[in-house]
């Protein structure tokens, strides 16, 4: 895909032709000791892998997230307005590409599933040569490529990926996440549902029966029932289900007054839509209005469930109407390049990106290990967030997490969601062995060589 | 080795093929534009192999007793799964863990296959197919605890291994060979080429090239002509007083083995296990190749999975920019013009680019791409006629 002869292969062909006068000069993949890390940009350009979904269920947000890419690749080369990089607090990024390497990428299909994207990425590590894995719109697929980028010795900075696992049981010293957690949506929901609701709430759960719905039915539990509320039921529910009817119906019956749908996707579009249709948010119940809660909103999502969204609290990691700089900046040059404002798994995708080009100007390299210590600790500011801290002990961003309801009188396809409250980062910090995050280890970073 | 001559060339040529493999799939040189086609990296080259005998075990079933299954996906799913948990308790080498996933993937066939073998037909296919989804299912919600569910299973550095000795700090477990990593490779580089020698790669063409070797001897063995006669009419057989049950029992036990042994390569070449790997559409993709390649001759499926792993990792990484980088030299209308044209068909519409080949070959070349080799073949020496071929090789048992 890099068009340039100079490759990492490409030294490895000079030094043939050299040392074995045009014949052949055995070389070990493993042991690329020229810089003393696998892939090891050559020349004058260095190429990043975005694996992305781009087809299946997440179609929607890979594309999102490709066009981010390509608008932090524009941005990393000097082109366009420079988004974020004005405003990001960190200033070793210069517009010259990084560390003066002109940034190309390549992409792949993870298809939103764990095979297909270890093996697209494999290509881009074994065949195109990139240096760093980036993207990636559910935990599944984060583990599993985070994983393999450990194994081969690159660098993944992890796309959408919600679950507690990426930073908890299955966290690698190579990976890092920027987007938020189960358990960050638990704590930040719970105080605001105490103000809106009361504290003597009784909760009905309906989770999606796989492992983002498991961690987030835990945080959002845990985190109510410490305000007081209680869980009167938590029901399974398939994840290929399209009617929730009958999952509906026995709410009433349960005596809850609270709905909690920890659903994604498509699941929670008609989850909530069944739900609203069954006449729940008009009902009463232990003398208060029923309410249903949504731990983790996307904008795709609620764009899906239409009207049904209405005043119903969720959180997330980014939204496009914040007026910090950064996000006014991110969402104006992603506005003018692309026609619409940028989603969260954009933002996220964009963040990762320039983050990574940042980590090695300030490394002085693009070594894994080097990257991971440049990030291990840092704090930044100015990328839409807060104050931001990349923790060391797990390779979580640590910034406040936004609750959001639907909006009442949305103005456009994209006005769907307002921002109820920014919850500051310290409700949501945890320790990193906290019991939900617990069972993993980072190990030590992997250069590949 | 008890193979007649044609079958002796043909197991020779196939083994030519797999030892050549990393020249012949990297044709053009580095940094050229074609360089986009190669697919001589060891991740492909081990996918087309392992793939390949995972389609040489579907055709034992499908393409010599006709019944379809539709839920073999299930079966390598399982194999996987066994094999990752024989590496996460036992060792890290990978004989263990593929003499497993055959094992653990022929119980669990003897079991699918003595409940869905009472019906025949299409009432097979939906048992079987039910069968894995229900796999699917379980393993990625109610058996989280075993399969790891939505996130898998990958080796840990903290994991028993009983047999390994402990790791040194900082080293992650790698599967290996008595010590010989799968991921090892040796490059070559001639001129503008370099060629990739990877250690996993050979073993799983190895392993390829015994079970295509014991597929031939099934073919050519009188269980095999048990199976034809399944297959041709499995009524006369039930007059003549035989009972095909355990005929169509063995072979489907068997070419469950196949895809346990197609499965436990997977993760012995890539240590993880999603439970995708078991959805329908991936017995579908098993089908897809056995079709395409030729149902019922003996190199069909291997072909049929080649071609249809490199369109998935090579169509589906081409993207815009690479398409204007093709483009570039034409004027700018034309340009904008092809790039809209090809645009749909690489990319995330390499579906639509197989969908499409696959109905061109259904309909034009009903015995798959062999059916096409053969067709060529014919051209170059028009004197002989074709029907001097015993069955085997070329023509689609029927």
């Amino acid at each position: 895909m890099s068009n340039s002869k100079l490759t990492r292969r490409g030294l490895i062909k000079t030094g043939a032709v050299a040392g074995a006068a045009g014949l052949t000069l055995p070389t070990y993949l493993r042991a690329d000791a020229h810089a003393g890390y696998l892939n090891a940009p050559q020349g004058d350009t260095v190429t990043l892998g975005f694996n992305v979904p781009q087809s299946g269920p997440y179609a929607d947000e890979g594309a999102d997230e490709l066009r981010a890419y390509e608008l932090a690749v524009e941005h990393l080369n000097g082109g366009g307005d420079g988004g974020m990089m004005n405003t990001f607090t960190s200033k070793a990024l210069q517009g010259n590409g990084i560390l003066g390497k002109k940034v190309e990428y390549v992409t792949g299909d993870t298809q939103t599933k764990s095979d297909a994207a270890r093996a697209s990425a494999k290509s881009m590590i074994e065949k195109d040569g990139a240096v760093m894995i980036t993207g990636g719109s559910s935990s599944g697929v984060a583990v599993a490529v985070q994983a393999l980028c450990q194994e081969a010795g690159v660098i993944f900075m992890a796309g959408l990926t919600h679950s507690n696992d990426t930073t908890g049981k299955d966290r690698r010293a190579n990976g890092f996440r920027h987007f938020f957690n189960s358990y960050m949506s638990g704590a930040a929901l719970a105080p605001v549902l105490k103000n809106a609701y009361g504290s003597d709430r009784k909760a009905y759960h309906l989770t999606a029966d796989y492992n983002w719905g498991y961690t987030t039915e835990e945080a959002v539990k845990s985190s109510t029932e410490a305000m007081g509320w209680e869980t009167v039921a938590a029901v399974k529910t398939p994840l290929t289900q399209t009617d929730f009817s009958s999952y509906i119906a026995p709410v009433l019956q349960s005596g809850a007054d609270t709905l909690v749908l920890n659903h994604y996707g498509g699941n929670m579009v008609n989850s909530l839509t069944n739900a609203v249709q069954f006449g729940l948010r008009d009902k009463q119940v232990n003398g208060k209005d029923f309410q249903i809660i949504v731990p983790l909103y996307s904008r795709l999502m609620a764009k899906g469930a239409g009207a049904n969204v209405k005043g119903i609290f969720g959180s997330t990691n980014w939204h496009w109407s914040l007026t910090d700089e950064g996000s006014k900046a991110f969402v104006q040059s992603f506005g003018t390049k692309y026609g619409f404002p940028p989603s969260q798994a954009a933002h996220t995708c964009y963040v990762q990106a320039l983050l990574y080009a940042d980590a090695c100007e300030r490394a002085g390299t693009f070594n894994p290990c080097g990257v991971v210590e440049a990030l291990e600790g840092f704090e930044f500011d100015g990328m839409g967030n807060g104050k931001t801290l990349y923790r060391a002990d797990d390779h979580q961003c640590f910034k406040d997490v936004l609750v959001v309801k639907g909006k009442e009188n949305p103005t456009s396809e994209f006005d769907l969601l307002e921002i109820v409250e920014v919850t500051p980062v310290e409700q949501v910090t945890y320790a990193p062995d906290h019991p939900q995050f617990a069972g993993g280890s980072l190990g030590t970073c992997n250069p590949g060589a | 080795m008890g193979l007649n001559k044609k079958d002796f060339t043909l197991l020779i040529i196939v083994a030519i093929l797999c030892v050549f493999a990393p020249f012949i799939l990297n044709p053009f040189p580095e940094g050229s534009a074609m360089a986009q086609f190669n697919a001589g990296y060891p991740d492909l080259m081990q996918r087309l192999v392992i793939f390949g005998i995972f389609a040489i075990g579907f055709n034992i079933l499908f393409g010599l007793t006709g019944y379809l299954s539709f839920g073999h996906a299930a079966f390598l799913g399982v194999g996987s799964y066994a094999a990752i948990w024989m590496m996460k308790l036992l060792t890290m080498n990978v004989i263990p863990a593929i003499i497993i996933s055959v094992l653990v993937a022929g119980l669990f066939s003897l079991l699918v296959g003595w409940i869905s073998l009472r019906r025949s037909g299409i009432y097979f296919s939906i048992l079987t197919l039910a069968f894995a989804q229900m796999s699917y299912s379980l393993a990625y919600s109610v058996l989280t605890p075993i399969t790891g569910g939505e996130t898998g299973l990958q080796p840990k550095v903290n994991d028993p291994r009983i047999l390994d000795g402990a790791l040194a700090a900082g080293e992650t477990p790698r599967a290996n060979l008595f010590g010989l990593q799968m991921n090892q490779s040796y490059e070559m580089a001639v001129g503008n080429w370099v060629f990739t020698f990877n250690a996993g790669y050979y073993l799983a063409a190895i392993v390829m090239l015994i079970a295509f070797y014991i597929s031939i001897r099934i073919f050519r063995s009188p269980f095999g002509m048990m199976l034809r006669a399944v297959k041709s009419n499995q009524q006369r057989l039930n007059y003549t007083g035989l009972n095909a049950k355990p005929y169509t029992l063995a072979a489907f036990v068997i070419s469950g083995m196949y895809a346990g042994l197609a499965g436990g390569l997977l993760v012995a070449m890539d240590t993880q296990v999603g439970a995708e790997r078991m959805f329908w559409t991936a017995s579908g993709e098993v089908v897809l190749m056995t079709i395409l390649g030729g149902a019922g001759t003996l190199i069909g499926p291997v072909l049929g999975a080649g071609f249809i792993k490199y369109m998935e990792n090579i169509v589906s990484k081409i993207n815009k920019s690479i398409l204007e980088q093709w483009f570039a030299f034409m004027p700018d209308g034309i340009e904008d013009l092809l790039i809209t044209l090809v645009y749909p068909f690489i990319g995330k519409g390499w579906h639509l680019t197989l969908g499409i080949l696959f109905m061109l070959v259904v309909i034009f070349l009903p015995g798959g791409l062999v059916e096409g080799g053969q067709r060529v073949g014919r051209l170059f020496k028009r004197k002989k006629p074709a029907d001097d071929k015993p069955d085997g090789k070329t023509t689609p048992a029927e």
